[in-house]
């Protein structure tokens, strides 16, 4: 008998970091334009001491002002995409789910696909407007949680291929509203549509933007978090977990409300990204077991070096052009989906 | 079965104000209906029973008759119609969750588990109502743990994961579970179903000795009605919704009254530890003719 502690889950997440942090020097030192480590880590150091003066001018504007925002951008997009990943799967007793299978990016994307045309109409002052795009996405990723599961739902508990179905039928009713909207409404914008519908993290962002997705990625983390006990309980079903003293519905509502605010987040600002909340949740579990005291921490890390990986990836297997980082997920991805499909509903 | 029985629920300052719970079902009915301008598609009529710490109850009858209803009405999972189901003067469908998972708890028939989990993690779950939000197990949480794997006699099970023992071995992890959420009253939803023989007998001897050792009011749904007769205090009669006889086996095990309910011929005899016994026959075979 041994639960998990906390010095254990310290531990853990440190290990966790540290890869990170590695997978971040990495990052920052492949591309393009190729930086030597030695000058990599002298830039780091002044830059973390705040003595910009001393960076080196050549590789600084494109490592400071380019990849660095670029990197953490993808960490954030990352981790909650595979927090949200975990919490569906748990919640939804179903090792399939994840926001894009079901369905959910693609409802943020068409959140905020309307939140852009509705803002041109209105006067908003520019501080303001940019984040209309992520309260969009919120909206539409959460309608979509709600219809998905309340269309997977068969006698009062959900079935776990019917959800599934109800899921992959509104992504792709779903897409099909994007390239409606792309096309009607802003105009035949093929780059537009290849960042809404497989994702791409090489648009710069407002930086009022970049703290919105910050808070919100902690504040939603913190509150799937509180639940992390009950989840591990709703694993064997939500009659089971009643009767184990789980509030169910408030449970319910913390992880769909969380989860949605995780993936309008994500969505808003680097499109439908897949594959990222579907296999890092398994990966991680394969390794630090199922408890989601753990499992939720984990996966955060886990998506992070995920997304930032399949980024430096995009942007050098083809460089000087660049894939989105959506279709290095997906060609990873796909791949071990179909496995696990194999092993487990089969 | 282990014969070493430890009391799961020593160390607890409450114990001895435990030893004397009654649970009071007083008139409670309840109504199932696809929706609330139609007509009710099962109901389950008024009926009453009383029980105290240390008694086994048993609802017997046939399919849909309003066994499960019955019980998930006792656990407070539904609100009754009318009537009221008190656990020590509480009604339980109005304890929150959590309250009602430290005195009540409940052995379904399993669920499938979504990932594995080793059998020492499941047991722990039971502890869930005792938690805090996020903290992490206690000495006491492992100690109740290990103590309830002992009281069902599946230490050796502790470090096993759950999907590869057996059907047998599952049911008494199930069993500890419970007892780890140290409640007053255990509720089972045909705990024997799918097992042999020799484990039902195993797990309703543990019943018992749980019953009078840790002072449970122990409420069984099942079809088994043989095993029923042998351990149960007292029994629940239902038929189509309707509680047609409560009280101790001899009373309820009239042969006229089970060949209506269950539709088959049978005979009622007493048994050798002088609880009646139910003999079915088939009535083509020669033995009608006597």
């Amino acid at each position: 008998m041994r639960p998990l502690t906390f010095r254990r889950l310290v531990v853990r997440c440190a290990a966790l970091a540290g890869i990170l942090f590695v997978v971040v020097v990495l990052a920052l030192k492949l591309g393009a334009v190729q930086v030597s480590l030695y000058g990599l880590a002298r830039d780091l150091i002044s830059f973390a001491l705040h003595r910009t003066s001393e960076l080196s001018s050549n590789y600084s504007l494109i490592v400071f002002d380019i990849r660095l925002p670029r990197i953490l951008l993808g960490i954030f997009v990352g981790a909650s995409l595979a927090v949200a990943g975990t919490s569906f799967q748990a919640l939804l007793r179903n090792p399939l789910a994840d926001p894009y299978v079901l369905g959910v990016s693609s409802g943020a994307a068409v959140g905020a696909i309307l939140a852009v045309i509705i803002e041109a109409h209105l006067a908003l002052s520019p501080d303001v407007a940019p984040l209309l795009t992520p309260v969009g996405a919120f909206l539409g990723a959460l309608l979509t949680i709600l219809a998905v599961y309340f269309l997977g739902r068969r006698d009062g508990q959900v079935d776990s291929s019917t959800l599934l179905l109800a899921g992959i039928i509104s992504a792709s009713f779903l897409s099909a509203v994007i390239m409606f909207l792309m096309s009607t409404l802003i105009g035949r914008d093929m780059r537009g549509m290849a960042f809404w519908m497989m994702g791409d993290l090489s648009t710069p962002l407002q930086p009022s933007l970049n703290w919105v997705i910050r808070l919100g990625f902690f504040l939603a983390t913190g509150a799937i978090y509180t639940t992390a006990a009950d989840l591990n309980l709703l694993l064997a079903g939500e009659r089971e977990a009643m009767h184990l003293g789980v509030d169910v519905p408030r449970v319910r509502i913390v992880v769909y409300v969380a989860a949605s605010i995780l993936t309008g987040l994500a969505v808003s600002v680097s499109g439908a990204i897949g594959y990222v909340g579907l296999l890092v949740p398994h990966v991680m579990r394969m390794i630090f077991g199922s408890d989601h005291r753990i499992l939720i921490p984990a996966a955060a890390f886990g998506g992070a070096i995920a997304v930032v990986l399949a980024d430096v990836l995009a942007r050098t297997v083809a460089a000087p052009n660049e894939l989105p980082v959506g279709a290095m997920t997906a060609l990873a991805g796909a791949p071990l989906f179909i496995y696990l499909l194999r092993r487990r509903m089969v | 079965m282990s014969s070493a029985v430890r009391n799961v629920t020593s160390g607890r300052a409450s114990g001895a104000a435990r030893t004397n719970v009654s649970l009071s079902v007083e008139q409670v009915s309840y109504a199932y209906s696809a929706n609330p301008s139609q007509a009710p598609l099962f109901t389950l009529e008024a009926m009453s029973l009383q029980a105290r710490s240390g008694e086994i109850v048993a609802i017997l009858g046939p399919n849909a008759c309003g066994k499960s209803t019955l019980l998930k009405l006792i656990a407070g999972a539904l609100e009754p119609l009318s009537g009221r189901v008190l656990l020590d003067g509480v009604p339980t469908h109005t304890m929150t969750p959590r309250i009602r998972a430290q005195r009540i708890a409940m052995v379904q028939q399993e669920s499938a588990l979504l990932f594995p989990s080793r059998a020492w993690e499941f047991v722990l779950q039971g502890r869930h109502p005792y938690g805090r939000t996020l903290r992490f197990e206690t000495e006491e949480d492992i100690t109740v743990a290990r103590n309830a794997l002992a009281q069902v006699g599946a230490e050796h099970l502790t470090d096993r994961w759950m999907d590869k023992i057996s059907g047998g071995e599952k049911q008494r992890v199930i069993l500890a579970r419970a007892l780890a959420q140290q409640p007053v009253m255990l509720l089972l939803d045909e705990p024997t179903l799918h097992l042999d023989i020799a484990a039902q007998v195993d797990l309703l001897d543990a019943l018992r000795r749980l019953a009078s050792v840790n002072r449970y009011i122990v409420v069984v749904v099942t079809h088994e009605l043989n095993l029923a007769a042998e351990y149960a205090d007292q029994v629940a009669l239902l038929q189509r919704g309707r509680c047609l006889r409560v009280g101790p086996p001899a009373s309820v095990y009239q042969r006229e009254l089970l060949e209506q309910v269950f539709q088959t011929p049978l005979t009622v005899e007493t048994g050798p530890s002088g609880r009646p016994r139910v003999n079915v026959w088939s009535g083509t075979s020669p033995e009608r003719a006597g």
